[in-house]
């Protein structure tokens, strides 16, 4: 898919994801083991042949720039085309700090119009999902629109969750006809899932228009505003996709990777998923080790208990421990006799000897990084 | 290109005959090895981790799974453009095409190579073992000594020695006497077949050795034993550690098993002597509702259904409900099936265990095909073979590369037997 290029979008400043997201875009929030969120993403425009692959990054980036790195993993270290990161900058012009997505394409206008391919597709770096664009572009051809947003059915998602989403309306012909961003009372079954595809002539002269009008947010200044004036059409996707939105959605997503069709749909697909490799030795049960129904990642010791968790690289749980429900993030350590339930340890966290932490189903209990307790 | 004052040359070319199928179709450096690595990776990151960032690794023993497992070099960090690592194969020239015909004439048909980079110092490494060395300590020794040749040397229990080329040193680690293989041996310090080299003086003796019809153009039996004898400045580099020969059956069942060990003599979770290779794309592992893992590694991209004790699994391997392995070692996307029972056996990449199978069964017999090779409680089951349902191996067998179902006249192979396709193993 020579044709089109890809620009991610990690998203503004927010708190969704809590402690998480406090010193970390969400995109560089860790994800299923190894993975970042933005691995999705970025591995989704590679498996479809995008080789120009721009991400605009805006607030806590310097985790993300350390995973990205010259784009190596996802084999877009190229001498032309490959990945590109664009922080905001100051220029006599630039104005710093991306007001919105919008704002953040129009800064890096001379990206878009260096670059050469007929479209370009635009997605959010912090969805979790595993989709070839390809089929996307065709229909955004065959329909002959001029925006076609990919959307998904919201039947697995709470109210809770369809309340962070863009509720879409289409009439039969798939043309959307409503688009209601984050509404408070959702109706609606269809979701906007972040991804649009458009042609690239096309994105240029958007946003020269809508920079002179002061617009900065590509979907509440121009996609709802343009409706009528322009064809926008939905692009049904079927698979499995969650938007990393709220704790809750996060802590889901992660524990649906223990329902094994979930987990061969988004990891063990031939459209494989990359990410930064670290080089760590494989994981190592000791005698006392009783992990079931669990995801272990490399590097990690285990002489205790685990049940329905998620731990990622390098983590050590030690003798007598009991963990369950729970995701424990790189390098983290929990002690002897310790025990956890519906927890979320961040990075580097110990728990010491036997301190007990219990969280909830809807409200895992976060443990914000390098944190001993 | 900037001079380096040190270049490594890695010996990768040798067969490892004694690793029986396991090496049949690829070189002994190329051989998995600790649940996710190839032998070859420990000397790699051993030259990485010692800042020697110009290695030349010379193979010529079916070298295809070789060369793509190094390719240019990332994992180590050795694709560098002044430097990095070099692939060299034996090659034709103008007069006549040579395959190597010793460790030296490796190095010697090489000499160009070497010469472009015109290094001071020249470290010759084996890819065949397993350990951690710090190769630029050992250079430090061989300019403090103003040593001509330095090797580097092991203390082994007496009854081994007579294996090894076993060094007479002086008190200020001089050597006086190198013998290969002694029937009697002097001492029990042995040759770990690491050498540096002032690379003048190393030319020398190559080309005098190349020279020499009755030379077997060998390190051990040739170059060294005749800079002994012109009264070089010879030393003794002792290291202490773990150092591991994994070239039979049973040393590499038995290194391999080490890694289970709660507190392995081998650690490969050493932050600062990371052991790198090249990583498969994989997600992390998943354990099943009736998985059971204990005393055992295991790496990505394996899904667990089964029970696994004091095993070794590397990556992708699926193990699935109600079998039991014990004490083995199963490589690369190997699945296993259901109600499957495995005892000490070693399992090739890419081969498919089917259900109700038992490997392991009964007592030891003398394997009936090559008991040079296959002569411990192992049974080896090559790559990419299928071994169909309710098949019964005992031990010691062997199960060649690429068997297929209608190869097996009998579902039960009892111990010592074997199952091997006409080709060209010994």
């Amino acid at each position: 898919m020579k044709r089109a290029m890809g620009i991610i979008l990690t998203g503004g400043k927010n708190n969704r994801l809590k402690e998480l997201s406090s010193e970390r875009s969400i995109a560089a929030v860790p994800f299923g083991g190894k993975y970042r969120a933005i691995d999705f993403t970025l591995s989704n425009m590679v498996n479809s042949g995008i080789v120009n692959v721009g991400v605009m990054t805006q607030y806590s980036i310097r985790s993300l720039i350390d995973h990205l790195g010259s784009g190596k993993e996802w084999d877009l270290d190229r001498k032309t085309d490959g990945l590109r990161i664009f922080p905001p900058y100051l220029s006599e012009t630039g104005t710093g700090w991306y007001k919105g997505s919008a704002d953040a394409l129009y800064n890096n206008l001379t990206f878009l119009e260096r670059s050469d391919e007929e479209f370009v597709v635009i997605a959010n770096g912090y969805s979790i999902y595993n989709m070839d664009y390809g089929p996307m572009l065709e229909q955004h051809v065959d329909k002959d629109a001029d925006i076609t947003i990919a959307c998904r059915a919201l039947d697995d998602l709470t109210e809770n969750d369809r309340k962070t989403l863009g509720i879409v309306e289409i009439d039969q012909d798939s043309r959307i006809v409503d688009f209601k961003e984050k509404p408070l009372n959702p109706t609606g079954n269809l979701g906007s899932m972040g991804v649009y595809i458009m042609k690239r002539k096309f994105l240029i002269e958007l946003l020269e228009d809508s920079a002179a009008k002061g617009y900065t947010d590509l979907v509440m200044d121009i996609i709802i505003r343009s409706l009528d004036s322009m064809r926008i059409y939905a692009y049904i996707f079927t698979g499995y996709w969650r938007p990393l939105n709220s704790i809750q959605l996060y802590y889901r997503a992660n524990m649906d990777l223990l329902d094994p069709r979930i987990r061969r749909e988004l990891l063990m697909d031939r459209r494989k998923i990359y990410t930064k490799v670290k080089d760590e030795a494989p994981a190592k049960y000791n005698e006392e080790a009783c992990v079931k129904n669990s995801i272990v990642a490399d590097g990690c010791i285990i002489e205790g208990t685990v049940e329905n968790s998620i731990l990622l690289r390098g983590v050590r749980v030690m003798k007598g421990v009991h963990i369950s429900n729970s995701i424990l993030m790189q390098g983290s350590t929990v002690q002897e006799d310790a025990q956890l339930n519906y927890c979320i340890l961040d990075k580097g966290v110990v728990i010491t000897s036997g301190k007990t932490l219990n969280g909830d189903q809807e409200w895992p209990l976060i443990v914000g990084k390098n944190i001993i307790v | 290109m900037a001079r380096k004052e040190i270049i490594a040359l890695l010996l990768a070319g040798g067969q490892g005959s004694r690793l029986g199928v396991l090496t049949k179709n690829i070189a002994k450096p190329a051989v998995l090895f600790g649940g996710k690595y190839r032998i070859i990776d420990f000397t790699l990151s051993n030259c990485i981790n010692s800042n020697i960032d110009t290695v030349g690794v010379l193979t010529q023993y079916q070298p295809l799974k070789l060369h793509s497992h190094i390719g240019i070099g990332k994992p180590w960090d050795l694709d560098r453009r002044n430097g990095g690592v070099t692939i060299l194969t034996p090659y034709q020239r103008q007069e006549k095409g040579e395959w190597y015909s010793g460790t030296a004439d490796a190095v010697l048909q090489n000499i160009s190579y070497v010469e472009e980079l015109s290094p001071k110092y020249v470290i010759i490494l084996s890819g065949d073992h397993i350990y951690k060395m710090n190769y630029s300590e050992m250079l430090e020794f061989h300019k403090k000594k103003n040593a001509d040749a330095t090797i580097s040397v092991i203390d082994v229990p007496w009854e081994e020695a007579s294996r090894y080329g076993i060094m007479s040193v002086t008190e200020n680690s001089k050597i006086y006497e190198f013998e290969e293989k002694p029937g009697n041996p002097k001492s029990t310090l042995a040759s770990m077949g690491i050498y540096i080299f002032n690379w003048e003086i190393l030319k020398d003796y190559l080309q005098k050795d190349h020279d020499n019809p009755n030379s077997e153009h060998d390190f051990g039996k040739n170059i060294i034993p005749g800079m002994l004898k012109d009264g070089r400045k010879l030393y003794a580099y002792k290291f202490v550690g773990y150092w591991r020969d994994v070239g039979t059956i049973q040393a590499y069942w038995e290194s391999n098993m080490n890694l289970t060990e709660r507190i392995p003599e081998f650690n490969l979770f050493d932050p600062y002597w990371r052991i790198y290779t090249l990583n498969p794309v994989y997600p992390a592992h998943f354990i099943g509702e009736t998985g059971k893992v204990m005393k055992s590694i295991v790496a990505e991209g394996c899904i667990i259904h089964g029970t696994v004790i004091n095993s070794v699994i590397f990556p992708g391997v699926t193990v699935q409900e109600g079998t039991v392995i014990q004490d083995s070692i199963i490589m690369s996307d190997a699945f296993i099936g259901a109600n499957t029972e495995i005892n000490c056996c070693i399992i090739g990449e890419g081969s498919v265990v089917g259900n109700s199978v038992r490997i392991g069964v009964g007592e030891f017999a003398e394997n009936r095909y090559n008991p040079k090779v296959y002569n411990t409680n192992i049974t080896v089951v090559g790559y990419n073979t299928v071994i169909p349902n309710g098949t019964i191996l005992g031990r010691n067998v062997v199960i060649d590369n690429h068997i297929i179902p209608q190869d097996f006249t009998s579902s039960v192979i009892p111990s010592g037997g074997y199952l091997i396709k006409g080709g060209d193993e010994q």
